[in-house]
């Protein structure tokens, strides 16, 4: 498989300034020390709690959140710097999908406009293959023509994030970020929009970051799954891997927190849950450093990494 | 204790005006709920489940809205209670929780203030007392340094913290009754079993009686024991929560419980049900609602009434019997 995109040792930090003069005085480390790999026409979950860091990293990569350190290299071009990603016209092939389709669709534009857009931007299309275009994208998106002629507000939440797909593909972009994607819709929209997005990476081939706090989402989405906490990946391996044998607390907790259809062993559940909740608090500060934060990530499997304390690598891992 | 009925709503129709026309969001809901129990509603968007719970802590604007049917909640009618007299219920023996902590609370008065609100308006404690109490509910709802919390301000708090000054406020003066509307959908997964954990350890102080809004169905797996499906305003299903998640008759229920992305499912393509709930100015009430969402399969003629099939086990009309779909034609 060739790869599309390497994140090498991704930072990005917040100055916190305070005091008299208003310096410096402290980091938010919301993104530190971030590496991994994107294949062509696959799809990465990213999961996490909110304020992991996890749309930050969205963000950096698409080039909306300023990097502090690291490279983000797209076909092996550091796209870092906004002159670079103006040359390879990296907006093009690279795309975003936000969580919430009414605040991410002008409301005083036509539906045609907002897919028509980024076309214009990066495709010379006269006016009729343009329209043609747009057509073609409804078409894919399930939604007819006639919603071209219509505005974001008469549409409902399912639709519109259909439409904020149908812009994020206009340009036949390589890599789509999808921010939390589905967790405002309800349940048989959120499977539309699922299915939608699977079929669309099937049939266009495009490489998926699926960001999420919803696991049993992301277990749906991929097979390639890196778990977020306080800035700093914790564990990254397979669908498998993740699921069938976590290693770190802080997995094991989000997989414990998951509510299970599974009524006759509630209570079991509900002390299991109580149980891993109170490993993790008694054995947090084992697996993360003085300043709260995960150690580096080790290599325990060909696909599995866990973020392990230094001195004792094997009995973390032996869990 | 168990059997006791604490609420029971009968044949409850409620109707909006909209541009000067009634149009009606729930048709002849009767429910039932018993101490020490919880009571999901689920249903999408548009169902009438928020609807049904601002109706039973009369939240309505009744200038713009028609209820008919009744509301008994520990021996009143409550639809028939002046403004007043509701106002000494609402807050003492009834607490809500709102889905959205941040819009709920005031963000220009201090947590510790907030709580003590309702002590003031419910109850005749002293000054010290209610002090005392607030940071005893503060506690109650797992929050540290209640002292230090009660003088901050909400958004100095994270989403799952505002959720519990929620909870708190909802349990100050030992409701008999908590509605609950989506109390978890803002929150992450570990803060939301923290918070499903917590209503169950609160409810079981006070033997009071949960109704708990949500379209979440693995909540409803974790805590609810009596389950009421709804859908266009009207219960489509209602049964114990083993026998929903077993045995669901209803087409729109089994089409529920497909559709979710269980963390087992490997199926590439998740089931989707057609078409959208019906708005409100389109519901014919003189059909089968759910049947354009399933047109494969044979209508009911006229409107489906709702039947027990088994023990506790209600569904509405027949349609069901000859169900499938479509994969299993």
């Amino acid at each position: 498989m060739t790869v599309l995109m390497e994140i090498k040792d991704l930072k990005v930090h917040y100055p916190i300034r305070s005091g008299f003069w208003n310096r410096i005085t402290d980091y938010v480390y919301a993104a530190d020390g971030i590496s991994f790999t994107i294949e062509a026409g696959k799809t990465y979950g990213l999961v996490g709690e909110s304020g992991s860091g996890k749309s930050t990293i969205g963000k950096a990569i698409v080039g909306l959140e300023k990097i502090t350190s690291g490279q983000i290299l797209f076909n092996g071009e550091d796209v870092s710097k906004p002159s670079v990603r103006r040359k390879m016209k990296y907006n093009k092939d690279v795309q975003m999908i936000f969580q919430d389709s009414l605040s991410s669709l002008n409301p005083k534009k036509t539906i045609y406009q907002i897919i028509a857009e980024p076309i214009r931007n990066f495709d010379k299309m006269d006016k009729e293959s343009e329209k043609q275009r747009v057509i073609q994208l409804l078409d894919i998106v399930g939604l007819s023509k006639n919603a071209m002629f219509q505005y974001p507000h008469q549409f409902s939440g399912g639709q519109r994030q259909r439409i904020g797909i149908a812009r994020a593909i206009a340009t036949n972009p390589k890599l789509i970020i999808a921010d939390e994607p589905v967790s405002a819709l309800d349940l048989s929209i959120q499977a539309q929009v699922l299915n939608f997005m699977k079929r669309i990476q099937k049939e266009l081939g495009i490489s998926f970051l699926f960001i999420s706090h919803d696991l049993g989402v992301v277990r749906h989405m991929t097979k390639n799954i890196a778990i977020m906490h306080l800035g700093r990946f914790v564990e990254l391996g397979t669908r498998e891997d993740i699921y069938n044998n976590p290693q770190h607390i802080y997995t094991k907790r989000l997989l414990s927190a998951i509510p299970q259809i599974d009524i006759a062993n509630r209570d079991a559940n509900k002390a299991k849950r109580a149980q891993v909740e109170a490993e993790y608090q008694e054995k947090r500060s084992h697996f993360y450093d003085q300043d709260g934060l995960a150690y580096p990530m080790h290599q325990i499997s060909d696909t599995h990494w866990v973020s392990t304390p230094p001195t004792n690598i094997s009995e973390g891992a032996g869990k | 204790m168990k059997e006791e009925t604490l609420l029971s709503i009968n044949g409850v129709s409620v109707a909006f005006k909209i541009n000067g026309e009634f149009y009606t969001a729930i048709d002849d809901v009767s429910l039932e709920l018993h101490r020490d129990e919880v009571l999901a509603i689920v249903g999408e968007s548009g169902s009438g489940k928020s609807t049904l719970a601002t109706t039973v802590i009369g939240l309505h604007n009744m200038n713009a809205t028609k209820i008919t049917g009744e509301i008994n909640f520990q021996n009143k009618e409550i639809l028939e209670l002046s403004e007043d007299e509701f106002n000494d219920i609402r807050g003492d023996e009834m607490g809500m929780i709102f889905q959205d902590p941040l819009a709920a609370l005031n963000p220009l008065i201090r947590i510790g203030d907030q709580i003590k609100e309702s002590l003031d308006v419910h109850s005749d404690m002293t000054e010290d007392q209610k002090q005392a109490r607030v940071h005893e509910l503060l506690n109650q709802v797992g929050i540290p340094h209640p002292e230090r919390v009660a003088k901050q301000f909400p958004h100095q708090l994270s989403g799952g913290m505002r959720q519990r000054i929620i909870i708190a406020i909802a349990i100050a003066n030992k409701p008999q009754l908590i509605i609950a509307d989506e109390p978890t959908t803002a929150l992450d997964v570990t803060i939301q079993a923290q918070i499903l954990d917590l209503l169950k350890d609160i409810q079981r102080e006070n033997h009071a009686g949960i109704i708990l809004i949500t379209h979440d169905l693995g909540v409803v797996a974790e805590v609810a024991d009596t389950v009421a499906v709804m859908y266009a305003g009207e219960i489509v299903e209602q049964a114990p929560v083993a026998t929903l998640f077993n045995d669901a008759k209803h087409p729109y229920t089994r089409s529920l419980l497909r559709a979710m992305p269980t963390i087992d499912s490997e199926d590439d393509e998740l089931y989707v049900v057609e078409g959208a709930v019906p708005s409100i100015k389109d519901m014919d009430r003189n059909s089968d609602l759910f049947a354009p969402r399933i047109p494969w399969t044979k209508p009911d003629v006229g409107h489906p009434v709702l039947k027990e099939i088994a023990p506790n086990h209600y569904v509405r009309g027949e349609s069901w019997r000859e169900f499938k779909f479509k994969d299993e034609l």
